[in-house]
């Protein structure tokens, strides 16, 4: 019998959960906000989702009901990738250390 | 276009990139080249995307229309927000999130054909399935984050909001969530997908509003979390690896975050969540103390006080952020390293609106981040220092919570502060801090109140040096 497919996302989907876990009790809590900011800039990629949805109707009739849900969801998610990207990019490099000839 | 099979290995190529960027963070030497790793891992997903449909029709245009309206937004915001509204960007942007998936979600069950789920009245259970969870959560972040956005923002009071029968509605709703999807699942009906996400952005809103202001790094840690879990769901509806990866990470993110803030506090996460901690009725005990003498100093005396130190922590808490007093703080603190007095940051793990919230702040205002130390490496240190220099912090001090098992607070791990010889507290009033408790630290020994806004007590502190 074959398995379905469903199966090896459930255990991609377990596996990230473990991954996530290490990953994160490793990132340093002087950055959790960072972190914060960077984790909703990712949890964006449903932008992919967004743009199949926005690009299903067809040439005469682009903006049926379920399009128009895929281009806003578009721009909701453009707002966080670029926002949440430039906005961890700003305070990440806000973080010094001390300057040696101190 | 690419086959199915090229566009799953760099969607997968861009969930290892999202796992790199998170793993930069355990230091600040990597964090930028793992913000950088997200970002290529985010324009594969795009363009694999775009490949994948291969359809560059007139819709594609009006795709990199709104692509660009949301970037511009977000950019600007990025580059306008002052970093003591982190908090409330953050959780804005996790009310987007959520909206995101509620949306993904509702083009999937209106037009089930262009993501290969059946067609609409005959979608493959499993992936209704999927997809109900994806706008359950999604909408319950999304309602969810609104609040915590206006009682962050200060639109809506900070004060927990309750009333009778409040966990009964709630439990109710939880019930009546699981019952829609079932018969949703069952009857494919459009109406029920509409009153399911009704309901969920209710329980969004009810959920938040009893939790108090002081609760907020727990909630949106906790928000966080969900949109993580929202983006997971959709993933499994689209079979994406790329969001279902990224979805278990952030999933798995914020519930740790939630974990090391519920600790911080040392209160259970049900606890929080229940709401209703940091009411406004008063502890029985504050009538009594107020009458407690207090000795209280002006920025000559903690200038004099500091001057003759050889070693200063201080200790930031929310009042900082308030005052927007960082600035002049790292001031006074270059004033006290030019006259050779040793000067390190305390940092509690629940100082401020969000975890890391002052680490930013005092990064900002150019504090190196190797003067900054956490509650477990710095708390041996106040034995041996002379001056604890506390702005805008409160309950993160409090010293019953070490010694009174009746204090709300108490089996709280908090800054010893007290051991240091002398204590400067800057405050406005001897008001109680969030938890609506009153602090002992104001009636010790060694204790001098220093009664005025945060900015202009550090800057006339400065002056006086």
């Amino acid at each position: 019998m074959e398995i379905d497919p469903f199966i090896f996302r459930l255990s991609i989907f377990i596996l990230s959960i473990f991954i996530g876990y290490y990953v994160v009790w490793s990132v340093t809590p002087s950055l959790h906000t960072p972190l914060m900011s960077v984790t909703n800039a990712i949890s964006s990629v449903i932008i992919v989702g967004a743009i199949i949805a926005g690009l299903a109707g067809n040439s005469e009739n682009i903006f049926n009901t379920s399009s128009v849900f895929g281009f806003l969801a578009i721009s909701l998610a453009a707002i966080n990738i670029f926002g949440g990207f430039l906005v961890t990019q700003r305070m990440l490099a806000m973080y010094k250390k001390k300057r040696k000839d101190k | 276009m690419i086959s199915a099979n090229l566009s799953a290995i760099f969607y997968l190529i861009s969930g290892v990139l999202f796992i790199l960027a998170l793993r930069g963070l355990s230091s600040p030497e990597t964090s930028r080249q793992g913000n950088f790793f997200g970002i290529i891992g985010m324009v594969i997903a795009i363009t694999v995307t775009f490949l994948s449909i291969g359809n560059f029709s007139s819709g594609f245009a009006y795709v990199l229309i709104f692509l660009l309206i949301g970037g511009l937004i977000g950019a600007f915001i990025a580059y306008k927000i002052p970093m003591t509204a982190m908090p409330e960007l953050v959780a804005g942007f996790h009310s987007l999130v959520g909206l995101a998936a509620v949306f993904v979600a509702i083009s999937a069950f209106l037009n089930p054909e262009a993501f290969n789920l059946g067609s609409p009245g005959y979608i493959k259970l499993g992936s209704l399935i999927e997809m109900s969870i994806g706008a359950v959560v999604g909408a319950i972040t999304f309602s969810g984050s609104i609040i915590a956005f206006l009682k962050l923002q200060g639109i809506m009071s900070g004060s927990p909001i309750t009333f009778k029968g409040q966990h009964l509605l709630n439990a109710l709703i939880l019930i009546s969530i699981l019952v829609v999807t079932y018969l949703l699942c069952s009857t494919q009906s459009s109406n029920l997908f509409w009153i399911l996400l009704a309901i969920s952005l209710l329980i969004g809103f009810l959920l938040i509003i009893p939790i108090g202001g002081a609760d907020m790094p727990v909630v949106i840690s906790m928000l966080n979390s969900y949109s993580g879990w929202a983006a997971a769901g959709i993933g499994f509806t689209l079979e994406n690896t790329a969001l279902i990866i990224t979805g278990a990470l952030v999933g798995s993110s914020g519930a740790i975050l939630s974990y090391i803030m519920c600790k911080g506090m040392n209160r259970s996460f049900f606890n929080v969540i229940l709401g209703g901690f940091g009411a406004t009725d008063q502890s029985p005990s504050s009538g009594s103390k107020e009458q407690k003498p207090v000795k209280s100093g002006n920025a000559e005396d903690a200038a004099f006080l500091m001057k003759n130190a050889s070693s200063v922590i201080i200790v930031p808490g929310y009042g900082m952020a308030v005052a927007q007093a960082q600035h002049a703080l790292r001031e006074m603190v270059d004033t006290l390293k030019k006259n050779d007095i040793k000067v390190s940051y305390a940092i509690h793990p629940v100082a401020g609106r969000m975890p890391g919230h002052m680490n930013v702040l005092l990064a900002e205002a150019n504090v190196p981040y190797d003067e900054v130390f956490e509650l477990e490496e710095i708390n041996n240190d106040f034995a041996n220092a002379d001056v604890a220099f506390v702005i805008g912090a409160n309950d993160v001090t409090n010293p019953a919570a070490k010694t009174d098992p009746q204090n709300p607070i108490y089996g709280m791990p908090v800054l010893d502060v007290e051991k240091c010889k002398s204590v400067l507290f800057v405050k406005r009033g001897l008001s109680p801090g969030y938890a609506g408790i009153d602090n002992d630290l104001f009636y010790k020994e060694n204790t001098l109140m220093l009664f005025a806004d945060a900015k202009k007590m550090t800057e006339n502190i400065t002056k006086n040096l």
